[in-house]
């Protein structure tokens, strides 16, 4: 699935990054509120979904090289957050529905979480 | 390539959260310039941006410095200010002084330093109460 499907499933708007978002495949997915958590339990190529909005959720994609990102529960992030991806070439999406409801969709539609793919050789 | 000697040194504020993660991110680009695998970059990463968030919401500032030599990479985090008072419980996964307004940013969940020694083969901290922290973090080319 790519983030273009992603997309299309959580009837997000797209806030930066439309351009990728077909060429951008997704295996895994994580959804949380704590950056220590993100950065310790996700692993690299996984789409983020979560309500922080400021420009440390931008940096901690860098530093872990995510996805994308979606912003639940039509939380929209400022426009120097957009920016901020849009500068590291990095998709923002953003869907009404709210953590629960967003994990449960991309996950009846085969997504995994980052402990299911623990085994997938990652180099 | 030619490992040996390399050094960096980059400084943190305190408190400045839209810089907070500059120097994590100039050390992730430094190791992967010099062809370092990228699974020990990440690890390296992870534990400076942790280190750096540390300084930035708890210190007066201080600086992150990158040594890359044959037998190591090592990170140290060097900050000023008040220190951790009691380490054992620093160290405990789920324990944080963080202020209210750090939490809601997403931090100060507990899980910095326990995250850190996750990444980090060596670990070491020192810290004086109304003076600063230092943060020794090694990690090795074979783990």
């Amino acid at each position: 699935m790519n983030l273009k499907d992603v997309q299309r499933l959580l009837q997000a708007e797209v806030l930066t990054g439309e351009e990728l978002l077909d060429r951008i495949e997704i295996e895994m997915v994580c959804g949380s509120d704590l950056i220590s958590d993100v950065l310790a339990f996700t692993k690299e190529k996984t789409l983020l979904l979560t309500g922080l909005t400021n420009p440390q959720i931008i940096r901690t994609a860098e530093m872990i090289e995510l996805s994308g990102i979606v912003f639940v529960r039509g939380k929209k992030p400022g426009d120097d957050v957009i920016k901020l991806a849009e500068e590291h070439h990095f998709p923002l999406l953003l869907t009404k529905f709210p953590l629960y409801e967003t994990c449960g969709i991309l996950y009846s539609a085969g997504l995994k979480g980052c402990s299911e793919l623990d085994t997938v050789g990652r180099g | 390539m030619d490992r040996a000697g390399m050094s960096l040194e980059i400084p943190v504020e305190g408190n400045n959260f839209s810089a907070a993660g500059e120097a994590a991110s100039r050390v992730k680009k430094t190791l992967l310039r010099l062809g370092i695998d990228s699974q020990l970059v990440r690890r390296v990463a992870i534990a400076t941006y942790e280190a750096e968030m540390n300084m930035v919401i708890h210190s007066d500032g201080g600086k992150i410095i990158l040594q890359v030599d044959e037998e190591e990479i090592k990170v140290q985090a060097v900050d000023q200010g008040r220190g951790i008072s009691d380490l054992e419980l620093a160290m405990k996964e789920g324990y944080s002084t963080a202020p209210d307004e750090v939490r809601e940013m997403g931090f100060g969940a507990g899980m910095g330093l326990p995250n850190i020694k996750k990444c980090a083969d060596r670990l070491e901290i020192k810290s004086v109460v109304n003076e600063g922290t230092t943060v020794v973090m090694g990690f090795k080319y074979q783990p």
